[in-house]
């Protein structure tokens, strides 16, 4: 039975090549390294180059390996350092934010048009960033 | 039943007035009926609070020695007006920073402008001020630079020349490519919506005909007391009304003024729009008095009830043709999406509901614990003729 601080959920970005976008990596994953990967995001370029954003969540030997096992497959493995933050105190609620922000991290609820956010939904595209108009969305580097 | 506005004000004092927002006034008549609720409530709260150009303000250096006309003032290097008087000035909210790439490259940023020095200053935050005078025989001194605060000023106070706007305009884009707006972004091929209005909280559309709102309403206005200073610019009650009064575009507006030192900064914002520039969100909250079953009925208004239009800022609005597509309501928009012309298309509000409703919250409280009287306008604002009232 493994520790609670063994487990890790963390983002990576994998960005490959036309060589290696035919790999069944996700299958991988968990089939093999006992991982669960949740796409957040996918991309795939004309030329057959892409990337993928994934959630990941498993133990922390597992993931390690299988970071391994995808840098062997010739796959840049980037990990996601930045993330977005609000500052409650800046944020005016408006929701202008909320039609713009691509994978519903920012949100209204309704009826009360409250604005929420959930950084696990957040893709770090960071188009609130520029379109917040008082700046209550910031950029946060991890560690 | 009528009620005057003694009568309203002596119920205040003595802690007695029956205060309720825009919003629990629409259940209370649900509940008891219009004439039961009409005898029962006093006086009816709204609130707004969303991004409010030709707002600024004006300010006051103190002589200086020797003494200073200043020709050009800098706040944080955004320019303030200063052609008023010797240490008067006046602080646009759009006024960029000296130096701002504005929208080279495209979409532009805006990060500081007239609008921040103004929240700064309620903020109390230290200021770098700059000015400069050609010099006369009264008024020698030709430069002057330092850092100050709001309590350096000796005046500050809002004048804004056109704020909350009755009813407003819905955004949409029917071009083919994105476009960055006062209203945000819009997505080509109508792609996305963005509305702004307060609803049925909004103070004009509870007193769609202006009964008890002129030059001299006391309000709140940014957490202080302000007061109203008559018809905004471009104030106009002609266009068309729904059945209860409601004008299904822009109509009425509002100038208004009030003593920035009492003010919050948690009420006015400084605001960076990308691609269009700076300015300021406001927040207001204007009092309803309940003078009789009629505008006890006005104050009801639902956002099932207000129509807005919806207009195309892709090809129409900038062009200056007429830009309207639709009509949908208050209530659709806030659904989260509505149908134009076939389609159906996701919405996202600019001005902010909750923060509404905390104002409209706000004044009820000052007007409850008889911290705030109502005013009885010395004029009321210009209406629909046929419509003018004298309240006597």
């Amino acid at each position: 039975m493994a520790d609670r601080e063994n487990l890790v959920n963390k983002k990576i970005i994998l960005r490959f090549s036309a060589q290696t976008v035919e790999q069944p990596m996700v299958y991988h994953l968990v089939k093999d390294y006992n991982l669960v990967p949740n796409i957040i995001k996918a991309q795939i370029s004309p030329e057959n180059e892409g990337f993928l954003l994934l959630g990941i969540s498993g133990l922390e030997e597992d993931f390690r390996q299988a970071m391994n096992y995808l840098q062997e497959l010739g796959l840049q493995v980037q990990s996601l350092t930045e993330h977005v933050i609000r500052d409650e105190d800046s944020c005016t609620q408006c929701g202008l934010c909320t039609g713009v922000c691509p994978s519903n991290a920012l949100y209204l609820e309704r009826p009360s048009q409250q604005v929420h956010f959930d950084g696990e939904k957040c893709v770090v595209c960071n188009i609130c960033i520029d379109v917040c108009p008082t700046r209550a969305m910031q950029i946060a580097v991890d560690n | 039943m009528k009620k005057s506005y003694e009568e309203i004000n002596e119920k205040i004092r003595q802690g007695k007035a029956v205060v309720v927002t825009a919003e629990e006034v629409i259940d209370i008549a649900r509940e008891v009926g219009v004439k039961a609720a009409a005898a029962k409530v006093d006086v009816v709260t709204t609130g707004t609070f969303g991004i409010m150009c030709s707002s600024g303000a004006f300010l006051n250096f103190w002589h200086t020695k020797p003494k200073m006309r200043m020709s050009q003032v800098w706040l944080n290097e955004v320019p303030a007006y200063a052609g008023i008087a010797a240490v008067d000035a006046y602080i646009g909210a759009t006024e960029l920073m000296t130096g701002d790439p504005a929208n080279t490259p495209h979409p532009g940023h805006f990060r500081y402008g007239g609008g921040h020095v103004i929240e700064d200053l309620i903020a109390g935050r230290e200021i770098k001020f700059r000015a400069g005078s050609y010099g006369t025989d009264c008024y020698p001194l030709r430069r002057l630079e330092k850092t100050l605060t709001i309590a350096d000023l000796r005046d500050a106070f809002i004048f804004n020349p056109r704020n909350s706007y009755q009813n407003y305009n819905v955004g949409v884009n029917c071009g083919d490519k994105t476009v960055y707006t006062y209203m945000g972004i819009l997505k080509p091929h109508m792609g996305n919506i963005n509305y702004s209005t307060a609803g049925q909280l909004s103070p004009l559309l509870n007193d769609p005909y202006y009964r008890t709102i002129g030059l001299g309403t006391r309000i709140f206005l940014g957490g202080g007391i302000g007061y109203i200073g008559g018809p905004g610019t471009q104030h106009d009650p002609s266009g068309p009304r729904t059945e209860g009064g409601v004008p299904t575009g822009g109509a009425g507006t509002l100038a208004v003024t009030g003593d920035m030192k009492q003010m919050n900064a948690r009420y006015i914002r400084g605001v960076s729009m990308l691609g269009y520039g700076v300015s300021l969100m406001v927040g207001i909250g204007v009092p309803i008095p309940i003078l009789d079953e009629e505008m006890l009925e006005f104050t009801a208004v639902t956002d099932a009830d207000i129509l807005s239009p919806i207009c195309d800022y892709g090809l129409k609005y900038p062009a200056g043709e007429p830009p309207e597509l639709a009509h949908v309501t208050v209530a659709q928009l806030k659904s989260g999406q509505v149908e134009v012309l076939g389609k159906q298309i996701p919405t996202a509000p600019i001005s902010s509901y909750p923060m509404a409703q905390e104002i409209a919250a706000a004044l009820k409280l000052w007007i409850k614990e008889g911290r705030f009287l109502l005013s009885r306008p010395a004029e009321l604002l210009p209406t629909v003729p046929g419509f003018e009232r004298s309240e006597e």
